[in-house]
């Protein structure tokens, strides 16, 4: 780089750089975290769903699958899986159930996790509060 | 080797290599499942075994920079290590702490895991790449904060350099950034929000700062270029990378349940993101270009190059191909991602923690640089495992395009796994290239041991 262009220059617009958009993410932050209850669907969140939440990670189910999205690709998203499965909590609960606990030979198979009534219907409770959030029309289609 | 205390970084590298070889067997055992589905099951089901997969990436990468900070450190700061006990003693809590929370991954089932380690006390276990029990992160911030006391008491006690004012301030970043892993809301979109914070600006935000600075601090040796040059290099590097890459967060919060305007946001900071990559690629060739001593260390010149060039492909244009809006919510958690993700990790974090073994290693055992049949098997390994990390790239590409075309774009999309079975020929080849990846890695192994002719000292240009 030319002499002209110092590196005093160079540390400025990296202090100055820096600051500034910090300051800016924390404002944008700000300004989305007084917009998130109009879109978060946070009203649907009921002790059942935040149980819901937590057999969902405490199962680890984003090891397999996406929700919203963000997750590993190895089995199917589940952001909207209550649309897919017909606007249906049993549909949900009798999938999970069903799992045979050594797999289908040479296919891919959910395992059997063994959850009792009350953690599979707070799961169910839970992916339909997801499906209910507002994602700016995504995912594409009902496939996810 | 200037200072002694240097040599802790020798833990520190043969943790993160042993760390790396178990990565990609677990890698290669996700890539199988992949293909045939029930490989292993019930026993490690694929979520175990990508846990077990990212999770060693994270740690050992980790290491890597904390031997890089522990080598790097004296040097620039013209004294011994604070204390190199310290640094002893945390790298064993450190490697324990590891190594029970892998073995609970394979050994327990994970609910087992989260009841066993009191997860109900504080729950943050269930998220990917924040798997660990909770009481695993209290770990890593003990020893995080210890690390940085030992480094920052060295660095504030000694010579200041940027480099190393930089690296500071990356480690810090690190570690601050993580204590939001312990935020974990009901509310899936505050959850989602805050996760970010620590993965994105982990990855696209201070994790580059240590890497600039890492291989500022190579450059300067092998090159002998003036340091004023390259530091003006990195300040500027570093300074379009915060520009760009804090507000790029916005590219995350595009389907997350967040205001419309992050697409507008994040489709234009994360297009910008390639900028500070591309000019480190620049500045590597350059300064080997400019190079005043010819250094007999082929092997970390070349590690240092292929950072720049590979970073800039993974991170860069490979994060570019699908981070507009537009793209991106057809793209958007499919095997796009996965690729961007794979090339990403490797270029930036796992090259530079080689290239600073390639560069200290032989330093350490008492020579300027290995043997010369050392260096050759390493080059070797250097090109296989690149080469066959831009095929997996490339593989996984491939079945992501497909993937998006069939399941999003079409107007009969098909269901996830009907897509899955017809793209299943790329997961075929994919495993294919991470096989060469693990020959690969077995010769950069090999390379250590490997004898031959001295390949002397540095000569003037």
């Amino acid at each position: 780089m030319s002499e002209v262009f110092t590196k005093s220059m160079a540390r400025n617009i990296y202090y100055g750089g820096s600051v500034f958009f910090i300051l800016l993410f924390l404002a944008l932050t700000f300004d989305t975290m007084g917009t998130l209850p109009k879109q978060d669907n946070r009203a649907a969140i009921t002790p059942q769903v935040a149980l819901g939440k937590k057999v969902w990670e405490e199962n680890d189910c984003i090891g397999c699958h996406t929700l919203l999205g963000e997750g590993a690709y190895f089995a199917p998203e589940l952001g909207n899986v209550y649309k897919r499965f017909g606007n249906s909590t049993e549909a949900i609960k009798a999938f999970i159930k069903s799992r045979p606990v050594n797999g289908v030979p040479g296919r891919r198979s959910m395992p059997q996790f063994n959850l009792s009534d009350e953690e599979l219907e707070a799961l169910a409770q839970f992916l339909k509060y997801s499906s209910e959030i507002n994602t700016q029309n995504w995912p594409p289609n009902i496939q996810g | 080797m200037k200072y002694s205390s240097q040599a802790v970084a020798k833990l520190y590298f043969m943790a993160a290599i042993g760390l790396f070889v178990g990565q990609i067997l677990f890698g290669l055992v996700l890539g199988l499942q992949y293909v045939i589905g029930d490989f292993l099951f019930p026993a490690i089901p694929f979520n175990v075994a990508r846990m077990v997969h990212t999770n060693l990436l994270i740690v050992w990468l980790l290491f890597g920079f904390m031997g890089a900070a522990y080598y790097l450190v004296p040097e620039e700061a013209e004294r011994e290590l604070y204390s190199p006990k310290l640094a002893v003693a945390l790298f064993w809590i450190f490697l324990v702490a590891g190594a029970l929370t892998i073995l609970g991954y394979l050994l327990v089932p994970y609910a087992g895991l989260a009841q066993m380690t009191g997860n109900d006390l504080l729950p943050t276990m269930g998220r990917e790449f924040l798997e660990q029990p909770t009481i695993t992160k209290i770990g890593i911030v003990i020893v995080a904060l210890g690390f940085l006391f030992n480094v920052g008491m060295t660095i504030l006690t000694g010579r200041k350099t940027v480099i190393t004012m930089v690296l500071l301030t990356g480690l810090t970043g690190l570690a601050v950034l993580f204590l939001f892993s312990f935020y974990n809301p009901d509310n899936l979109v505050l959850d989602k929000y805050y996760w970010w914070w620590v993965v994105h600006l982990w990855v696209e935000g201070v994790w580059e700062l240590i890497l600039g600075s890492i291989l500022a601090f190579v450059l300067i040796k092998v090159t002998g270029v003036d340091r004023e040059v390259i530091e003006k290099w990195l300040y500027v590097i570093i300074a379009m990378t915060l520009i760009t890459g804090i507000i790029g967060t916005g590219h995350h919060y595009f389907w997350i349940g967040t205001p419309g305007y992050w697409q507008w946001l994040g489709s234009v900071f994360s297009a910008l993101e390639p900028i500070p990559f591309f000019m480190m690629t620049v500045f590597a060739f350059n300064m080997v270009n400019k190079r005043r001593l010819n250094h007999p260390n082929k092997a970390a010149v070349l590690w240092a190059e292929g950072t720049a060039v590979m970073a800039f492909l993974g991170a860069g244009v490979w994060g570019f191909m699908h981070t507009l809006a537009p793209v991106n919510y057809y793209t958007h958690g499919t095997q796009i991602t996965a690729a961007h993700g794979h090339m990403a990790f490797y270029g930036a974090y796992v090259m530079i923690v080689l290239t600073i073994i390639s560069y200290a290693w032989p330093i350490m055992r008492g020579e300027k640089a290995a043997n010369k049949r050392a260096q050759v098997v390493e080059m070797w390994a250097f090109w296989l495992m690149t080469v066959s990390m831009v095929f997996i790239t490339l593989f996984l590409t491939g079945a992501g395009v497909l993937q998006t075309w069939l399941q999003r774009y079409t107007d009969t999309p098909l269901p996830f796994m009907e897509v899955q079975a017809k793209i299943a020929p790329f997961y075929w080849m994919r495993e294919v290239a991470g096989l060469v990846f693990m020959i690969g890695l077995a010769l950069y192994v090999y390379s250590f041991f490997a004898k031959g002719e001295s390949s002397g000292d540095a000569t003037p240009v």
